[in-house]
């Protein structure tokens, strides 16, 4: 024990339950646009350099420098194309629910941190690509981009900085994959949310073709304030490479399922026992853990207990960080079910555009839910995990390698409870045969 | 992929949305949403235009609205771009409804943290109350759907009904819910039980001072 957990006044996200108002008079209370104007007068280089020595990785799953991503844009542009911002609020990873709250309870961090960011990045405007199913949060954000035009914090001369800045609110209609950058460039371009291949990356060649930058909405909603606080404030936590504050998100079998904001790092025990009030049942009756949202492979429950939350803890254990959506599983659940659900939400959300995808997510999930009732021969289990073999890394996107990873964690720490169902299936049919 | 939906495209429904347009308040805001793009790149708002006409649509029907193909056809002439770009648009994404739908529209989710939590339970006060998965019932009040992760995990399980979370459901709750809703009763969105929103149940075990007022923490730093 003896983790030093996150006080209050070190959070960023202090309305992140939305007990007080979300709106602009009661931000600025909070401390959002405070002197928005010096923060941009430092200069764009000064700012992504901060933001390097901060240590900020990517909040949408995959962990990138965020500092490093920005400095891939174009200091100026040679033929006269501008340059945007996108953010990604496409949330759609099963057990992921930290953007949401970050949209509808202080959703002016989010705006505030689009301009720096922009600045930064010398984007001309930022688009805010929202999923569809969040309706309300999608409102709020709205009424939020008004009100800080109104003020004047956004649009011409946005906060007397000097700096002509837009930020866009753009709504979704309901598809995972407009999670992946360029998947959510063609959707913001009005066409069907299919992958690009790469290169050109973004940075390159992104919406509307011009130079454009991706980030999670956590990513740039923690900038101003780590802007203010110092690079060397925001570093102060967590392990070497996996610094800052992060929300986490559990949901499954824990007494209390919540959303909160904790330093990197916390032992997964520490974490729940604080926020989440044990596991159901105690202890002894967690069985395993997705410790990064649907995408990540399971942990079972005795590498996890003391497992650092954090990009290298979760590696270290075949697993990853992703968005730090905990989904907790005691022993009541039927694992081969669980896994085989995650199956039927890739199949479904498969854009169509690869073949190995397309095919192999629909092909994985019959098998998955052969394998639910032990209807299987015990080679199956092996050819099941060469075909997740054969989608991973071999799709334009990583939609079939999201599809194929909780499989094969599933298989690795989980064969011998596939192989049980399957010779009882065999056993029930021997038994039946001699009647 | 989503099952290819049987979209209906007969006589009937081009005799009763052949002559589509948008209202006057709608225009407007499709104006404004066109407007977020730059020049020539009008192509852009296809989706939110989508979500207007089928608003519009919904809002003449009584139900959460759908896009019959005269609709869709509106829309690209709207937006100056071919039918089918705006097709491939209407059946990619899964929130168009290319058939009618009922009143409520009815979208539990049954994605594994739902799952976890009682998901089926949830399913099933909707079958006792005789809706079946992909149909509308008889009297045209409730469509069931069973949708894709809908990102309130720590509030699960959870259904969206038209535009409307209810969240931290159980089988008694959702029958509750719906009984509420065909008597055209007021029913309170969010959680079910009494959480603000993505605390833990009791209160939130940090940032307390947040509950009564509104803390600035920067005098603490």
């Amino acid at each position: 024990m003896g983790f030093d957990f996150l006080q209050d006044k070190d959070r960023i996200f202090t309305n992140v339950y939305g007990f007080q108002s979300w709106d602009l008079k009661a931000a600025q209370k909070r401390g959002d646009w405070d002197k928005t104007a010096d923060i941009i007068k430092r200069g764009n280089d000064k700012i992504i350099e901060e933001m390097k020595e901060s240590g900020l990785r990517g909040r949408g799953g995959a962990g990138f420098p965020t500092g490093l991503k920005w400095s891939f844009m174009p200091k100026e542009s040679p033929d006269g194309r501008p340059s945007f911002l996108v953010i990604n609020a496409d949330e759609s990873e099963p057990g992921s629910c930290k953007d949401r709250e970050i949209l509808r309870n202080d959703p002016h961090k989010l705006i505030e941190g689009a301009l720096i960011a922009g600045f930064a990045m010398r984007a001309r405007a930022a688009y805010i690509y929202i999923r569809g199913e969040y309706i309300m949060e999608a409102k709020v954000m709205e009424a939020a981009v008004k009100e800080a035009y109104d003020a004047g914090l956004i649009g011409k001369n946005a906060s007397k900085s000097g700096y002509d800045f837009d930020v866009f609110v753009h709504r979704g209609a309901g598809a995972y994959i407009c999670g992946e950058e360029t998947a959510m460039i063609e959707s913001l371009e009005g066409k069907k949310g299919q992958p690009r291949l790469k290169p050109p990356f973004p940075a390159g060649a992104g919406l509307y073709g011009c130079p454009t930058t991706v980030n999670n909405v956590e990513s740039i909603a923690v900038v101003p304030t780590i802007l203010r606080r110092g690079a060397s404030w925001f570093a102060g936590f967590g392990r070497e490479n996996n610094h800052g504050t992060k929300l986490f998100q559990v949901s499954g079998h824990v007494d209390k399922p919540a959303v909160f904001e904790e330093a990197m790092s916390i032992p997964f025990k520490d974490m729940i026992e604080k926020h989440c009030g044990g596991i159901t049942g105690g202890w002894d009756n967690l069985l395993a853990v997705i410790p990064g949202g649907s995408s990540v492979p399971l942990v079972p429950a005795e590498q996890i207990m003391d497992a650092p939350m954090d990009f290298d803890g979760l590696k270290d254990v075949g697993s990853g960080l992703g968005t730090a959506a905990v989904i907790v599983m005691d022993k009541s659940t039927d694992i081969v079910r669980a896994i085989s659900r995650l199956s039927y939400f890739y199949k479904h959300e498969s854009c169509g555009q690869c073949t190995p995808c397309r095919e192999g997510t629909g092909w994985m999930w019959r098998v998955m839910e052969k394998m639910r009732d032990g209807d299987a021969e015990i080679g199956d289990i092996d050819t099941l995990y060469e075909v997740t073999k054969q989608v991973e890394g071999h799709t334009i996107c990583a939609l079939g390698d999201a599809a194929a990873w909780p499989i094969q964690g599933l298989i690795r720490h989980f064969r011998p409870e596939m192989e049980r169902r399957i010779n009882e299936n065999k056993g029930a049919e021997v038994l039946e045969a001699a009647e | 992929m989503a099952e290819a939906a049987n979209i209906p495209d007969e006589i009937e429904v081009r005799a009763k949305w052949g002559d589509f347009k948008f209202t006057p308040a709608n225009e407007k805001l499709a104006k404004w949403q066109i407007a977020k793009y730059p020049e020539g790149r009008q192509k852009s708002a296809v989706m939110a235009l989508l979500d207007l006409a089928q608003r519009q649509v919904g809002a003449d029907t009584k139900t959460q609205g759908w896009l019959p193909v005269p609709v869709i056809e509106y829309v690209s002439a709207y937006l100056d771009m071919p039918y089918m770009r705006t097709y491939e648009v209407a059946t990619f994404y899964t929130m168009y409804n290319l058939a009618p739908v009922g009143r409520f529209h009815v979208q539990v989710c049954g994605t594994t943290p739902c799952m976890l939590r009682g998901s089926d339970d949830v399913m099933a006060a909707c079958k006792n109350k005789g809706m079946a998965k992909g149909k509308t019932t008889p009297d045209g009040l409730f469509t069931l759907t069973e949708v894709e992760c809908m990102g309130n995990c720590s509030n699960a399980p959870m259904v969206q009904i038209n535009d409307d979370n209810y969240e931290d459901l159980d089988y008694d709750i959702m029958t509750r819910i719906l009984e509420d809703l065909a008597e055209g009763k007021e029913i309170s969105v969010g959680s079910q039980i009494g959480r603000k929103t993505s605390e833990p149940k009791g209160g939130p075990v940090t940032l307390r001072e947040m509950v009564k007022a509104n803390h600035d923490y920067r005098k603490e730093w």
